[in-house]
């Protein structure tokens, strides 16, 4: 059967989220942005909503199942308030998750209870390179097996909260299949860079480089184990969440747009009983619909283990990386001069949104 | 029920033989009837009929709180499905060839206005002849040649003979899908009706607008044309003259006063609400039949699609294709959510016109691309990529334009009147 009502547990984490991100992400996103900082105790808040620790059975130190249905409802609602909180509060998911979804029982046991038990803390992970034509798929950071040791050799980039980690997940070409390692954060030839990463937007989210000069870590700290795990699950949980967040970013933009539009006047009426404005918001809309239900399909189909998820799960992704584009500059359009001007978040929106096209490995469900 | 994207069984069922009849009835006439417009396809209406007889459903039109042919099911209490499996059925007749889809027996629009505007009653009236021994049509006149979008300003009119208690229609319409099968006395096919769209009371605007069954065989009413069309050329398209066409007093759908409100109107915005996600269902059979002809061809020449890589390695035929892909995956669920919500009765009248507005714009999208990748192949008439090129088009043009829907979801998202955005 077709069905597009969340269920009563997740409409109640989705109105709480919603007014998580309402009221504490986006009064304080322009002046993290600006200020290259969010508050310890936002994230802090963020985090007791629970959306990690409700993702991990009991067995573990949480309280329920995983659902990547849950987690894109969740993700679309946070990222409605503020992208780099949002990544922010989800971090620690960039590290737990893919333990969830590929540890072996002696990896869950030992890191799953760690990471969720107190207070946020910053456990993360590496998955992009410094390359026009980074891919997951194709890394250029080296693992090898040396005795009952891997050895991993290259550099990462976009690391959150890389350097007060207390252990890194870091991602890994091993004979052609992505893998991922734990990297305590005291690892020797470890080395995190000392500058934060620039970009055009996420200021307030603090991400670093990290080199990898001969790490040494033991063989049971590859994911998975000594067979290792199979990446396409983790990468399509990953392509979903930031197929969400880009939902969610480009929804504020609408929002905000279309609210704008019917109090600015223009030519003696409101500029959005122009048509030229009304057809932009209808098209916003109307490809924010599209690339929702896309999103809630493959994640659906993820949960639901059908085969073609994993395609599914890139195809909402591109469709949501260029559909988050495309909303966000049109905000800024409706907006006009003033759209360009700092103190409406359209801008920062809009650098946001151009970046759901590498922002793969910064957010996961 | 939580989310749920399992396309449910009798619709899995359905496509399933409807993808043998589109092959064996469709696909291999498709050439010769554009080529031969104003023929009619014989074979596909008595098909269709006998099949449609065969599985209880008399009309495609969905039965009021029924649940197409699925009886069972509703005793049941399992969600209502008839919307949703009149979008999946019609999405793969589409995927056949849409023209044909459109001289599919059973009523079509002219039914769903019945079933939209209608009471109980006409509806038992109306509807009951599709179930009929011969195959049956009913077409929906709207349009007029100087009111296409702009439907409020039609000028056919509608009085009530007091002394007979009779409405006299007077009118001009164009475009009328199935207008001929509809009301043109042919051996084969059972009498057909048309809904005729006419003012009760011009003074009152969009408030006087209502809806008149005017049955075949009627004095006054006759085709006067049939269009020659860019594509969709199997289904007929007809201009019809009402000249006095006298019409019992309860033939009037809905009701027959005119109050203060927009009642009328209403019934025609009602009919749409219910009928757009149908046609940009199949408009996007169409384009789904570009998109796997475009991928056959692709393998055929040992190009692949590597699903999985950044933009930044794709080929711009792979690019192209994986757009295509996401173009048209997310707007059949934008028609999904739509008939979902009407099967389940909830408002869907800005879901219906985004489905429509993204159906429109995915279904040339994808047809255009798809001729261009082609080359001389898809330019070329031994193909059918050209002519679902020509016929997707009209899923932008006909139940609103790209525009008129967009204007439409812009009033709902922005809470205006039709005064207030026009
Ligand atoms: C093959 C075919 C089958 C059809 N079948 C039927 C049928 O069965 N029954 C029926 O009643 N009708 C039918 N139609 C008619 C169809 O619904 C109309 O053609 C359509 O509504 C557009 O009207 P129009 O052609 O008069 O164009 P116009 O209304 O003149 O529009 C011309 C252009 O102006 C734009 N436009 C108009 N108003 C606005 C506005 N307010 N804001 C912005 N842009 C605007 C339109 O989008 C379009 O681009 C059919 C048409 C075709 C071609």
């Amino acid at each position: 059967m077709y069905s597009f009502d969340p269920t009563e547990e997740q409409q109640m984490l989705i109105d709480a989220v919603r007014k998580y991100a309402a009221n504490d992400l986006r009064p304080a996103a322009r002046e993290a942005e600006e200020g290259g900082e969010l508050p310890k105790k936002l994230i802090s808040k963020g985090w007791e909503l629970g959306l990690l620790q409700a993702s991990i059975p009991e067995a573990y130190g949480g309280f329920g199942e995983r659902s990547a249905v849950t987690g894109v409802l969740a993700v679309e609602e946070m990222a409605f308030g503020d992208l780099a909180g949002t990544l922010a509060v989800m971090t620690p998911s960039l590290f737990a998750t893919p333990i969830l979804l590929a540890g072996t029982e002696e990896q869950k046991q030992e890191y799953l209870p760690k990471v969720i038990e107190g207070d946020w803390a910053p456990y993360t992970a590496a998955l992009i390179e410094y390359a026009f034509d980074f891919d997951p798929l194709a890394l250029r950071t080296i693992a090898a097996l040396a005795g009952d040791e891997y050895v991993l050799n290259g550099e990462k980039a976009f690391v959150p909260f890389a350097k007060e980690a207390e252990a890194l997940l870091v991602y890994a070409n091993l004979d052609g299949q992505t893998q991922g390692f734990i990297v305590p954060k005291d690892a020797a030839g470890l080395t995190i860079g000392g500058e934060r990463e620039k970009l055009m937007s996420l200021n307030a989210l603090p991400m670093y480089r990290v080199k990898l000069e001969n790490v040494k870590v033991p063989a049971a700290n590859r994911l998975g184990g000594a067979s290792g795990h199979d990446f396409e699950p983790i990468l399509a949980s990953m392509r979903l969440a930031a197929a969400s967040a880009a939902v969610g970013v480009a929804n504020a933009a609408f929002e905000y747009s279309k609210n704008y539009a019917k109090e600015r006047e223009a030519f003696g009426v409101k500029i959005a009983q122009k048509q030229a404005i009304a057809f932009m918001l209808a098209e916003m809309r109307t490809e924010i619909e599209a690339s929702r239900l896309l999103t809630w399909e493959a994640a659906w189909k993820l949960d639901a283990g059908k085969e073609d998820a994993f395609t599914e799960a890139y195809l909402a992704y591109m469709g949501a990386a260029d559909m988050a584009m495309m909303v966000t500059d049109r905000a800024v359009q409706i907006l006009g001069g003033h759209g360009y001007i700092r103190e409406h978040p359209v801008e920062m929106w809009m650098r946001n949104g151009r970046g759901f096209a590498m922002f793969t490995g910064l957010v996961i469900v | 029920m939580p989310i749920e994207f399992e396309p449910p069984k009798p619709i899995v069922q359905t496509q399933f033989v409807l993808k043998t009849v589109a092959e064996e009835m469709m696909r291999s006439k498709s050439r010769y009837f554009d080529e031969h417009e104003h023929e009619i396809p014989w074979d596909y209406i008595e098909f269709m009929h006998t099949a449609m007889k065969a599985m209880g459903a008399g009309s495609l039109a969905p039965k009021q709180n029924g649940n197409g042919h699925e009886g069972e099911e509703q005793k049941e209490k399992r969600p209502p499905i008839a919307y949703q499996a009149l979008a999946a059925q019609i999405e793969a007749l589409a995927w056949g060839d849409v023209g044909f889809y459109l001289c599919t027996p059973g009523g079509g629009l002219g039914a769903a206005a019945v079933q939209a505007a209608g009471t109980p009653e006409q509806r038992a009236k109306f509807l009951a002849r599709f179930a009929g021994e011969k195959p049956t049509f009913a077409a929906m006149c709207m349009t007029e040649a100087g009111a296409g979008s702009d439907t409020a300003s039609i000028r056919a009119r509608a009085v009530l003979d007091e002394k007979t208690n009779e409405w006299v229609l007077n009118g001009e319409k164009i475009f009328v899908t199935a207008g001929d099968k509809s009301l043109t006395p042919y051996e084969k096919l059972g009498k057909g009706f048309i809904v005729v769209w006419a003012s009760i009371d011009p003074s009152a605007g969009r408030a006087g607008m209502r809806a008149f069954v005017v049955e075949a065989g009627t004095p006054g009413v006759r085709v006067t044309k049939l269009e020659h069309k860019l594509g969709i050329r199997v289904s007929d398209t007809a201009a019809i003259s009402l000249v006095d066409v006298r019409v019992p007093f309860d033939h009037i759908l809905g009701s027959p006063t005119v109050e203060k409100t927009t009642t009328g109107f209403k019934g025609a915005m009602a009919t749409f609400d219910a009928t757009r996600p149908l046609v940009a269902a199949s408009g996007l059979g169409v384009a789904r039949a570009a998109l796997e002809f475009l991928k056959e061809k692709l393998a055929e020449n040992g190009v692949q699609i590597r699903y999985g890589l950044p933009r930044q390695k794709l080929t711009a035929i792979e690019r192209d294709v994986i757009d295509m892909e996401i173009m048209l995956k997310s707007a059949w669920l934008m028609v999904i959510k739509a008939v979902w919500m009407a099967d389940n009765k909830h408002p869907n009248a800005l879901e219906s016109s985004m489905s429509k507005v993204k159906a429109g714009d995915v279904g040339t999208k994808i047809t255009q691309k798809v001729v261009e990748i082609l080359g001389p192949l898809g330019y070329s008439r031994e193909f059918l990529a050209e002519k679902w090129f020509r016929d997707a088009k009209i899923t932008d043009i006909y139940e609103g334009t790209g525009q008129i829907n967009r204007l439409v979801v812009a009033r709902q998202i922005l809470g205006y009147s039709g005064a207030e955005l026009r």
